[in-house]
């Protein structure tokens, strides 16, 4: 990093007026310490290039990066009842849920969005965690039973990409009611013939773990993320002890046999695709050919768990 | 106030007499009848070792006098105190009801993965004849069978038994009975490492498969979703005084305020008693109490639990497994649609 990549590069690119930036050009890689420019760190998917460390992707980015061409359309957000239980912690959880409503202008943190990934039309299910920190609640459960159940209707696998904290707190035991609630519709697309893939990323923790996303037909875990049913400040208040390193994380998850793989996020779609495509009964995606093919493509090889 | 509405509970009920014994475990808020009580001891204490004065009269007045404070504390319980009450050292548990309720009760053991988990007691029993299975959260009683039952809180090897119970009730054809009574999943990482979170969701899932008759009762705690991984039935139910949430107290409290020590505004904030789960429309019953809890009547609370299942089995009697299944799973889809 110099003045130049510092001060003149934004400069250049403000007079240049190419698009209106946000306030934070430079972001700082918690991992390295590293300055990434934005832009940089946008096209690869909110990758840090240099380190690996994946930070926390914007739902509707990853949907953009996901479907082929960036191309989707969304369910509209079922209706549910508002705030039953009148609840109240530091502020109103109306006005808590107003705001969040402002300011990712979603309607709460599910969003169900169709589309194709090399060509297969699939349904995707994705938390947005900055929503109320991706908190399930009555809203979230719902919008994921009709996720599931247009993944039903049109005979589509549903892929969901989980990051939440866990129950919604301020709708009590509605938010604990959507354990089982969100578990009957993945039976049901289990039952109907139909892949389910959770991608578990960072973070994904306590009911979420405890109902839908720990019951797919694949787990797959993006590098680092935390998972896992209690907090890790209530497992060190209740056993005394240091928590030992990488406890939690998505590869601690996979050396104990919770998730199925650990797969960067810039090769999720490939990866998702090609196990898709097997359980679907589909061809192989073939592959483009850039240049003269000098060896014969190479099929897809997934990994084998023992 | 839903109490008073609900079909099975109530607080006045003539039936559950509270027997009321000389010396319980107070709770806090129980002083005033602890005080009367001590007083009552003391004057019998006094007539035994043959004191001149007559106490007889002053014993029936100090009691009638307890007795009114009970009645007027148990009238309008808070939350918080219900909480308490839940949480009763001598509250009656997983094996009393198991003992009192079942004939032949044969305790089946292990995942058949990694262990046996002793906060889950599962096996065979008959209920009034009947073959059924049995899953229950057993806290333990003293010190020592509360460390055997590490406290209630189960292990992913005590929800994996469970599934285990279930699917074996589903082939032949045995209802499953559930007793709930649990702070919560063990918090720990020997629970993470084995996956505490996959193996709640599996259990859910099997009370969700299974094409038999599930009865579920919360009898003290219902402690999120350690509990619901065994109380998603076709019918479920709460004793009067239990509670049933998706967070301890305590826990809302160090989330929402950052203060641990407002358990008890999260308690009523977080509507966690039976009777706010019958008006949430959560729950299909609330089972009455003795005066003063089920500890200070465990006979009676253990009998109308015994009932209401008896009940709730008989109205399943004539459903094909298809539409058993089916039952649970529209129950549980209209769960908050009709708020």
């Amino acid at each position: 990093m110099n003045w130049i990549t510092n001060y003149v590069r934004p400069k250049i690119n403000s007079m240049l007026g190419r698009r209106e930036m946000p306030e934070n050009l430079w972001i700082k890689d918690p991992e390295s310490g590293e300055m990434v420019f934005h832009t940089d760190l946008e096209k690869n998917q909110w990758v840090v290039p240099s380190s690996g460390h994946h930070m926390r992707i914007p739902a509707k980015d990853r949907l953009k990066f996901f479907f082929d061409n960036g191309v989707y359309e969304t369910l509209e957000q079922p209706k549910v009842a508002t705030d039953p239980l009148k609840f109240r912690d530091e502020k109103r959880y109306v006005d808590r849920l107003k705001e969040h409503r402002s300011k990712t202008g979603q309607e709460d943190t599910i969003i169900n969005a169709l589309g194709t990934i090399e060509g297969l039309p699939i349904v995707v299910t994705i938390h947005d965690f900055n929503f109320i920190g991706g908190s399930l609640g009555m809203a979230a459960g719902e919008a994921i039973i009709k996720g599931f159940e247009t993944a039903i209707a049109q005979r589509k696998p549903l892929v969901l990409f989980a990051a939440s904290g866990g129950a919604r707190m301020q709708e009590g035991i509605l938010s604990l009611m959507q354990l089982p609630r969100t578990t009957v519709v993945v039976e049901m697309l289990k039952e109907a013939g139909l892949p389910y893939i959770v991608v578990l990323t960072n973070p994904t923790t306590g009911g979420v773990t405890a109902s839908y996303a720990m019951l797919g037909d694949v787990h797959i875990a993006e590098p680092g993320a935390l998972i896992g049913f209690a907090g890790q400040r209530v497992i060190e208040q209740t056993v005394r002890e240091k928590l030992p390193e990488g406890f939690q994380r998505a590869e601690y998850l996979k050396t104990h046999g919770m998730v199925d793989m650990v797969v960067p996020r810039t090769e999720l779609k490939t990866t998702i695709a090609r196990l898709l495509k097997m359980l679907m009964g589909e061809p192989a995606t073939e592959k483009v050919v850039e240049t003269e093919a000098e060896e014969p493509a190479v099929p897809a090889v997934v990994e084998v768990q023992p | 106030m839903s109490a008073r509405n609900s079909q099975l509970g109530s607080q006045e009920s003539t039936v559950l007499q509270a027997d009321i014994q000389s010396m319980y475990n107070y709770l806090d808020f129980e002083k005033p009848v602890a005080d009367l009580d001590g007083k009552i001891l003391e004057l019998k204490k006094l007539a035994e070792e043959g004191g001149a004065l007559d106490t007889n009269d002053e014993i029936v007045r100090l009691e009638k006098r307890s007795g009114e404070a009970l009645r007027d504390l148990y009238r309008k319980l808070t939350p918080w105190q219900k909480a308490q009450i839940a949480r009763h050292p001598d509250r009656p548990h997983c094996v009393d009801y198991i003992s009192r309720l079942f004939t032949d009760f044969t305790p089946l053991a292990g995942d058949r993965n990694y262990a046996d988990d002793d906060a889950v007691q599962a096996g065979l029993a008959r209920f009034n004849g009947q073959a059924v299975a049995v899953i229950g959260q057993e806290k333990g009683s003293d010190t020592k069978t509360r460390l055997k039952h590490n406290f209630g809180m189960a292990m992913p090897e005590g929800y994996r038994k469970a599934v285990r119970i279930m699917e074996l009730a589903d082939r032949f054809n045995l209802p499953v009975l559930t007793l709930v009574d649990t702070a919560g999943a063990f918090p720990g990482i020997a629970a993470e490492e084995r996956g505490q979170a996959e193996a709640i969701a599996r259990s859910t899932a099997a009370c969700l498969n299974v094409k038999v008759p599930i009865v579920s009762v919360i009898i003290g705690e219902g402690g999120s979703g350690g509990a619901i991984a065994i109380a998603t039935a076709n019918r479920v139910y709460m004793l009067e005084h239990s509670i049933y949430s998706v967070i301890s107290p305590e826990g809302a409290a160090s989330i929402l305020w950052h203060d641990s020590t407002r358990a008890k505004d999260a308690a009523t904030s977080m509507r966690i008693t039976a009777q706010d789960l019958y008006e949430l429309k959560i729950i299909d019953g609330i089972i009455p109490e003795p005066l003063g809890g089920a500890h200070r009547g465990r006979d009676a609370a253990i009998e109308a639990t015994g009932n209401i299942i008896n009940v709730a089995l008989k109205s399943m009697g004539n459903m094909d497994r298809e539409a058993l299944r089916q039952d649970r799973r529209d129950k549980y889809l209209a769960i908050g649609r009709n708020l």
